[in-house]
């Protein structure tokens, strides 16, 4: 049980510097049973067990961690978070993931540097700009902040892009969130966990689910690597493995897991303020505290588990950086990894309710996980607590291909890969 | 990646297009069950582990075949 954390905590510490400070977590053996077992301790499955102790008292919970936490996805992202959706579904959805960032280091007691620099999407041609006229009106009319910004204004704020009459894309204008930003996303899965941790959520790290203990269609346990865990109910959250844990329990799914990269530079002073994203391609970059410039594309386009990218992807995403900010040909790349992630035929993830009694399944996040962490923990929470959608992830079903729902957002899923 | 084109010979991955599960049975014309359907488009095995998949030569000769690799490594194991 770990102290809050407070500037007087602080003090107390720089003044009694043999004063160390407590293990964030717990980390206790299993218990052989819990009423609820989340597989998967990344920023989804943390932020689940937080929001079952905390929103619904559901106190004796699990979550089971194949590796350390922080290890997977959750580490693995580029930080962006923003809400500007256009689909019905997804906007309230992402807006109410917006809503719980601006409040959650205090929620957390944890700072997670949640930073709202504001995210500007650049339009490279007339008609753009005007889709993104239309996408900024359905957000003011949720509420959701959006301005759209004419080339003048643009270049005020992005100085350092290719204004010339060469730029192969010109700049015509751009929207933007201002309440968009970055958030330091270890600190999530960390406060997270030290939240949950601290209502009585056991976090068991190291432990491999190999299997479901099934009785009918009912799950009464987990097999593990550390034995049989026993639980009342089970809900998945375990991204890119999704279809591999889902396998498990007889369930085939509408996902592919594919690999997605992301690219650091070495660290340069402050010069890009806000997330850059741009309309020509896939591509969006942002300047990490440490002065790193971050920024990522395209997933691969083949289905893969190897966290290893391939070499044209990376020529790709550099050909973008240099033709937005010509200035970035000068630096030098200092690091890139890929993470695994589930697509879906729609691009949109599953929050849901499955076929096997009490087994959830939270996944197919697509390019989007990390920034809806917050309510994807929120209303799966209430998803496994009720044995039901709430509204805000009720067109998030499993089931929504059969009847005909599909949510589809930009057709970013696996299917422009296909076409 | 390098894969092994029937006519062309290995070639790096960025010539072709993924194509998707090769195993999966098309239902045929004419068959009204919109769950085989559901099944046969939406659904897929994603195993981690051996895989047998489309590509096309898309930038070279523009064929198409099987091919198997293994999913978990990426390791080529040869047209199928």
């Amino acid at each position: 049980m770990s102290r809050q954390y407070s500037a007087f905590a602080l003090a107390r510490h720089a003044l009694q510097p043999d004063l160390a400070w407590e293990r964030a977590w717990a980390s206790p053996d299993p218990k052989p049973s819990y009423d609820v077992v989340i597989i998967g301790g990344g920023g989804h499955g943390l932020a689940t067990a937080y929001y079952l102790a905390k929103n619904h008292g559901v106190r004796n919970v699990a979550v089971i961690e194949r590796n350390y936490i922080g290890s997977g996805n959750v580490g693995r992202n580029t930080t962006l978070i923003r809400s500007n959706y256009m689909i019905g579904g997804n906007t309230a959805f992402f807006e109410h993931s917006m809503k719980l960032w601006e409040g959650l280091s205090h929620d957390l007691n944890f700072n997670c540097m949640v930073s709202q620099r504001g995210q500007i999407v650049l339009a490279v041609n007339p008609v753009q700009l005007d889709t993104f006229a239309r996408r900024g009106n359905v957000m003011r009319l949720n509420g959701i902040d959006a301005e759209l910004l004419d080339r003048g204004e643009v270049m005020k704020l992005l100085p350092y892009l290719d204004y010339s009459k060469e730029a192969r894309w010109p700049v015509y204008g751009a929207i933007m969130q201002p309440r968009a930003g970055t958030v330091r996303h270890d600190a999530v899965a960390w406060g997270y966990a030290r939240a949950a941790s601290n209502l009585g959520v056991d976090i068991i790290e190291n432990c491999e689910v190999t299997g479901f203990v099934m009785d009918g269609t009912k799950v009464t346990g987990v097999e593990t690597s550390r034995g049989r865990i026993n639980c009342g109910k089970a809900g998945i959250a375990v991204a890119g493995h999704t279809s591999h844990v889902a396998k498990m329990a007889g369930l085939r799914l509408p996902v592919e897991s594919h690999i997605l990269q992301a690219f650091v530079t070495e660290p340069i002073k402050p010069i890009v303020h806000h997330v850059v994203s741009w309309g020509a391609e896939l591509f969006y970059l942002s300047q990490s505290d440490k002065g790193g410039l971050v920024f990522g594309g395209h997933i691969d386009g083949f289905n893969t588990y190897t966290q290893r990218g391939q070499f044209p992807r990376i020529q790709t995403v550099a050909e973008c950086a240099v033709s937005l900010m010509p200035f970035v040909s000068r630096l030098r790349l200092l690091r890139h990894w890929g993470g695994i992630q589930d697509m879906t035929p729609d691009g949109s993830p599953f929050i849901s309710r499955t076929p096997l009694k009490n087994l959830y399944l939270n996944g197919g996040w697509c390019y989007q996980g990390f920034k809806a962490t917050p309510a994807s923990g929120w209303t799966y929470a209430h998803t496994i607590a009720n044995d039901d959608e709430h509204e805000l992830n009720r067109c998030f079903s499993l089931d929504r291909f059969e009847k005909g729902r599909e949510l589809d957002e930009f057709g970013i899923g696996n299917w422009t890969y296909k076409q | 990646m390098i894969i092994p084109c029937p006519w062309c010979g290995d070639r790096d991955h960025s010539e072709f297009r993924y194509g998707g599960d090769a195993t999966k049975d098309r239902p045929k014309h004419g068959t009204g069950d919109l769950k085989e359907w559901h099944d046969y488009y939406f659904l897929f095995d994603n195993p981690k582990g051996p895989h047998t998949e489309y590509w096309q030569h898309v930038l070279g000769c523009r064929r198409w075949f099987r091919l198997s690799r293994n999913i978990a490594t990426n390791e080529i194991g040869g047209l199928a």
